[in-house]
């Protein structure tokens, strides 16, 4: 059974928080392992940061779309925006790389979130904003019911 | 969740001790109350103790590498001490552990900098 779940919020930072405990709220039903709850929260948190940070350059007009789809043990999800996009793709998902430095930023968002999550596909076109697809497999801890 | 900060001074030595959550909207109040110790003391080194950090991203990373950066140009060191795994996952994967060193307390961070 697929069960869906979707978020539209403002690019505010002290919105980062609220999008990563929903996130992990929703896919507590499949009785995630610690580890893995922290893993999906940083990779919300990378993504969502993303958006705001770089998609609409701190501007709180802008939106962030999130969805969640469960489906057995998969966890699908889409981190979404309407922003500038990313002029280089292949340059930002190298680690450690920046466009912004002058801001503390460490270059290591879409790093952690392919090493945290199993798949990730990022879309992105230049005045359109950028779409981010996750995939993850949670391991079964559930107990056997003989 | 948000993130408490306290600090406190030891002859050179600036202790910053987190509680909660270090993300992007944390980091800004972070890093402007760091800088204004920085700043206004004479500091040589910092010990960082994550000990009641509960969570942390990439920008936690970005913040620290930039005090990192900060007291490195009187040659400071900096120790970050009693970490999750979780958050040392995060160091590992960026190589920050190549310019910070890592300690199990607060107190051995103290003691290797020469304070306790």
């Amino acid at each position: 059974m697929k069960n869906k779940m979707e978020l539209t919020f403002s690019a505010l930072s002290q919105n980062e928080s609220f999008a990563r405990v929903s996130v992990a709220s929703f896919i507590a039903q499949l009785d995630p392992t610690l580890d893995e709850l922290t893993e999906i929260k940083t990779v919300v948190s990378e993504g969502v940061t993303n958006s705001i940070i770089h998609g609409y350059e701190n501007d709180p007009t802008g939106v962030v779309y999130i969805s969640v789809v469960l489906e057995e043990d998969m966890v699908e999800l889409e981190i979404r925006d309407e922003g500038l996009g990313i002029e280089d793709l292949d340059e930002a998902l190298q680690p450690l790389y920046t466009t912004k430095p002058e801001l503390e930023r460490s270059g290591m968002g879409f790093t952690i979130m392919e090493n945290f999550m199993d798949e990730m596909h990022v879309i992105s076109h230049k005045g359109e904003g950028t779409i981010i697809r996750l995939k993850k497999h949670l391991t079964k801890t559930k107990a056997l019911c003989n | 969740m948000s993130l408490i900060i306290e600090m406190e001074t030891k002859n050179r030595v600036l202790c910053i001790r987190l509680k909660g959550e270090l993300d992007h909207h944390t980091a800004a109040k972070l890093k402007q109350q760091a800088e204004s110790v920085l700043e206004k003391q004479e500091i040589k080194h910092i010990v960082l103790n994550l000990e009641e950090l509960t969570f942390m991203d990439s920008s936690g990373l970005g913040v620290i590498l930039g005090r990192y950066n900060q007291i490195k140009k009187n040659k400071g060191e900096m120790v970050v001490c009693a970490i999750s795994p979780s958050v040392k996952r995060l160091f590992d994967m960026s190589g920050l552990f190549k310019i910070i060193k890592l300690d199990i307390s607060e107190e051995n961070a103290l003691q290797r900098l020469g304070v306790a």
